[in-house]
């Protein structure tokens, strides 16, 4: 039952960005450049995703899951560098090409070869960044 | 123009109620980073049908919708090496910070996570820095 949900919900995120216009690329870098012709959709499709998203997080107060005994803890409000240093990377990647990750693997069947190349070098990266971390982590202190 | 922030607003509210059902109804984050990056590390090895099941689903059903809606365009660059770079950073980048658009920016802005909040501050600033230099200074993409 869980993986029928986990499947349904996929589904549902990736019609989403479909329709949506996510996953075009110059939709994204059109919002990244404010110096260009501004495009601010991307704001509306942040604001229309936290909007329900916001009340599930009221709704989880004091229940439990459906199908888990557990909510998420929230997460320690711990910033540290691997935060700031990652996100500045991903946001580079997601400049220079338009893709984050799931638009790069809803748009897969259509993107083409450059699509699959994408997504075939963020696996890639996933892969190398467990090892990464742990370089990093034992060099230096946090910032 | 509008009707383009109308179908932002229809498609960023699949997007929420998509992630409001992972939350409610199996207890999880929906963040695609995570998802994939469990999948690919090892570390979602107890979870895997249920990642497996949700890539699934997100790579299927827009691909369908997109045949039936008559084709989609990605109109990504068609340069290799920058589409290359752009994916291993993509990846080594929402691993190390343990996030992306969707889970820090849709699942951590609505919990008003201090995490979410400026993981996102900073993706879209390196972004748009990215795009400055890279769009506006060098002309490469």
């Amino acid at each position: 039952m869980r993986i029928l949900v986990s499947f349904l919900v996929g589904s549902l995120f990736g019609l989403g960005l479909l329709v949506s216009g996510m996953t075009d690329t110059t939709k994204v870098q059109g919002w990244l450049d404010i110096f260009g012709a501004w495009d601010p959709t991307l704001a509306f499709v942040m604001g229309g995703a936290i909007i329900p998203m916001a009340v599930a997080w009221r709704v989880t107060v004091g229940r439990k899951p459906v199908l888990a005994d557990t909510f998420p803890a929230p997460p320690e409000p711990k910033l540290g560098r691997n935060l700031v240093l990652g996100s500045t990377l991903f946001g580079v990647g997601w400049g220079l090409a338009g893709l984050c990750p799931g638009p790069a693997v809803a748009s897969l069947s259509f993107g083409g070869m450059g699509g699959v190349l994408f997504v075939a070098a963020m696996l890639g990266g996933m892969m190398i960044a467990p090892k990464l971390r742990n370089r990093l982590d034992q060099t230096a202190v946090a910032v | 123009m509008p009707m383009d922030w109308i179908m932002g607003l229809a498609g960023g509210a699949l997007i929420g109620i998509a992630a409001a059902i992972y939350l409610l109804v199996n207890g999880r984050i929906m963040g695609a980073s995570g998802i994939i990056g469990g999948l690919v590390d090892g570390s979602g090895r107890h979870d895997r049908g249920e990642r497996t099941a949700l890539v699934a689903g997100l790579l299927a059903v827009p691909g369908i919708a997109a045949l039936v809606m008559g084709g989609a365009q990605t109109q990504l660059t068609g340069n290799w090496a920058v589409i290359i770079i752009a994916g291993l950073l993509v990846g080594i980048g929402t691993r190390l910070a343990n996030g992306c658009t969707s889970g820090h920016g849709v699942c951590g802005i609505s919990r008003l996570s201090l995490r979410g909040i400026v993981a996102t501050a900073f993706y879209i600033g390196a972004g748009g820095l990215t795009v400055v230099i890279f769009k506006h200074l060098l002309g490469v993409i």
